[in-house]
């Protein structure tokens, strides 16, 4: 029975939790979490491991030189420099609020990456 | 003279809660005071998630969740001066502060609120044998660079100390195309969050050198590598452990430090500990009507935990300044045995709420047993998985028990390993 060891990230807690694999490679336990959040987190990392990403766009005709963006969703890991290269690219135009769509549906991930500030 | 009954230092998140609360609770002039040309304080450049979960249930960046806080100031009418320096709190909570528009601004204040936050330990406080190139900064200096004026500070880079904005910054630099060749920490534990060791770290193979610091660094005009060297565990470099490591960028996250010049100068004495003044359970400080709450008090890993802590501040000042504040015989905290401090110092025997003494250990410890007694006896005790002293802990005191304790009666926390 295959094992792997994770640290949870879902909130500072930190848990250390086990997923087994059964003979065929699916989850077949999770362990050491202590919500359902944790659970939840163990069976993505393992099969689809996502992440927030964060960074910040170009405004254009503002005061600001940047406005900070988040990726709506988690995001698949293994493409965080491929939408770094998007976003480093694009800008947005002055005034930006909280929630404002800078790229729409990044890599074709279904998620948008948005505004987390305001910039005049 | 202008007057206000409750007068908050510093708008970032404990100065912004703590307002808000006070104002719910029925303080009817309250003006917060900001040095900053925003609301918001250090959140403002803390782009990355993470903040909020707890009170939120939400998982939002920095300046969202200053955000939300700012919105909710905007529908008071609590006043906001932004661009303003509070200089002084003398006698009697009269405080001076200056900014362009009005110039000098003297205020009489029912109650205070001291919510500066903290400032990074800078390079100075180190001793690195080396000259004065540039490339050296603090990792929160860094991301001022990066995340608000919008460029790279460098290329390669090595930080030094593993507290949580290091490790943020390490992340940071490398999505945005720098080399980041090692996190070295003097410590044999790290000190940041275990969430931020994984995502920062872990997730782009940036190696954690524990037990490991910087010597010297190396270069004339622009900082060319640092020689870093093993510790012993009296934190000494071991000979021989020198190793030279090119970079162009050292960055410090080597702790933070409350920001009390103004409460040392008013004459509170501060814990020794935490840097912070000492502070009964609704945190008034040693001068009545001075409260103190978030970083300036203790600096905390959450800002949700900072949001909770200014929240009482709020609610005693509101409190205090209604007539309503318990006052009299006190029962006063102790930290021993691996528990470093305990915040709040001091608690009102009468007191009309149960208490929370927050705490951090000075070590990591598994299976642990957090014991809280009295004169020999065990008041309550309470089991933790893990332990360690980049995390705060706390354990909740009944006011049934306080209020059963003696006069004076010192309560100590400590860790059964």
């Amino acid at each position: 029975m295959e094992k792997r060891e994770l640290v949870c990230v879902a909130c500072p807690l930190g848990c250390p939790i086990t997923v087994t694999f059964d003979a065929d490679g699916n989850v077949e336990s999770v362990t050491g979490n202590t919500c359902k959040r944790g659970d939840a987190y163990a069976r993505t990392e393992v099969t689809n491991p996502t992440r927030m990403l964060t960074t910040t766009v170009k405004v254009e005709g503002g005061k600001a030189y940047v406005v900070p963006v988040k990726s709506a969703n988690p995001i698949p890991k293994g493409m965080m420099f491929d939408c770094m290269e998007i976003i480093n690219k694009a800008s947005i135009k002055a005034p930006v609020n909280i929630g404002d769509v800078v790229v729409e549906n990044i890599l074709g991930t279904g998620v948008d990456i948005i505004a987390t500030n305001y910039a005049e | 003279m202008l007057n206000y009954d409750l007068v908050v230092v510093g708008g970032g998140p404990a100065g912004m809660a703590a307002a808000l609360k006070a104002r719910e609770n029925g303080v009817e002039s309250i003006i917060v005071l900001e040095r900053a040309e925003t609301l918001g304080g250090i959140l403002e450049q803390c782009i990355h998630t993470g903040f909020g979960l707890h009170y939120f249930g939400e998982e939002l960046s920095g300046p969202e969740y200053a955000g939300r806080f700012m919105k909710m100031l905007e529908g008071t009418d609590i006043d906001v001066k932004v661009d303003t320096m509070v200089l002084d709190i003398a006698d009697g909570n009269v405080v001076t502060a200056v900014n362009k528009k009005d110039g000098l601004l003297k205020i009489q204040a029912k109650a205070v609120v001291l919510a500066m936050g903290c400032r990074e330990r800078p390079r100075g406080a180190l001793s690195i044998a080396g000259s004065r190139c540039s490339g050296i900064m603090t990792a929160g200096t860094a991301q001022k660079y990066v995340n608000i004026d919008g460029y790279m500070p460098g290329h390669e880079v090595v930080i030094l100390g593993s507290g949580d904005i290091g490790l943020i910054m390490a992340r940071r630099m490398t999505l945005e195309g720098a080399k980041v060749k090692m996190v070295c920490e003097l410590m044999p534990y790290s000190g940041g969050l275990t969430r931020n060791i994984v995502q920062c770290l872990d997730d782009f193979g940036i190696p954690l050198k524990l037990s490991c610091t910087v010597v010297a660094t190396h270069g004339k005009d622009r900082l060319e590598g640092v020689t870093i060297a093993k510790v012993d565990e009296r934190l000494q470099p071991i000979p021989g452990t020198e190793e030279y490591v090119s970079c162009d960028t050292l960055m410090l996250s080597v702790g933070l430090i409350p920001e009390n010049e103004l409460s040392k100068n008013s004459g509170l004495q501060l814990d020794v500990i935490t840097s912070g003044p000492k502070v009964d359970e609704y945190r008034e400080t040693e001068h009545a009507g001075v409260f103190a709450c978030g970083n300036v008090l203790q600096v905390h890993d959450l800002v949700d935990y900072v949001t909770e802590e200014s929240q009482i501040a709020g609610l005693g000042a509101a409190k205090f300044i209604k007539g309503e504040k318990v006052t009299g015989e006190c029962v006063y905290t102790k930290g021993i045995n691996g528990v470093r401090y305990i915040v709040p110092q001091r608690i009102n025997r009468e007191t009309d709420t149960d208490v929370k003494l927050y705490f951090r250990v000075g070590a990591v410890y598994n299976n642990a047993k957090i014991i809280v007694e009295c004169d020999g006896k065990e008041i309550l005790s309470k089991k933790k998985v893990k332990l360690c002293p980049g995390e705060m802990e706390y354990v909740t005191l009944k006011q049934s028990v306080i209020s059963e304790l003696p006069a004076d009666a010192v309560i100590n926390v400590r860790v059964e390993a």
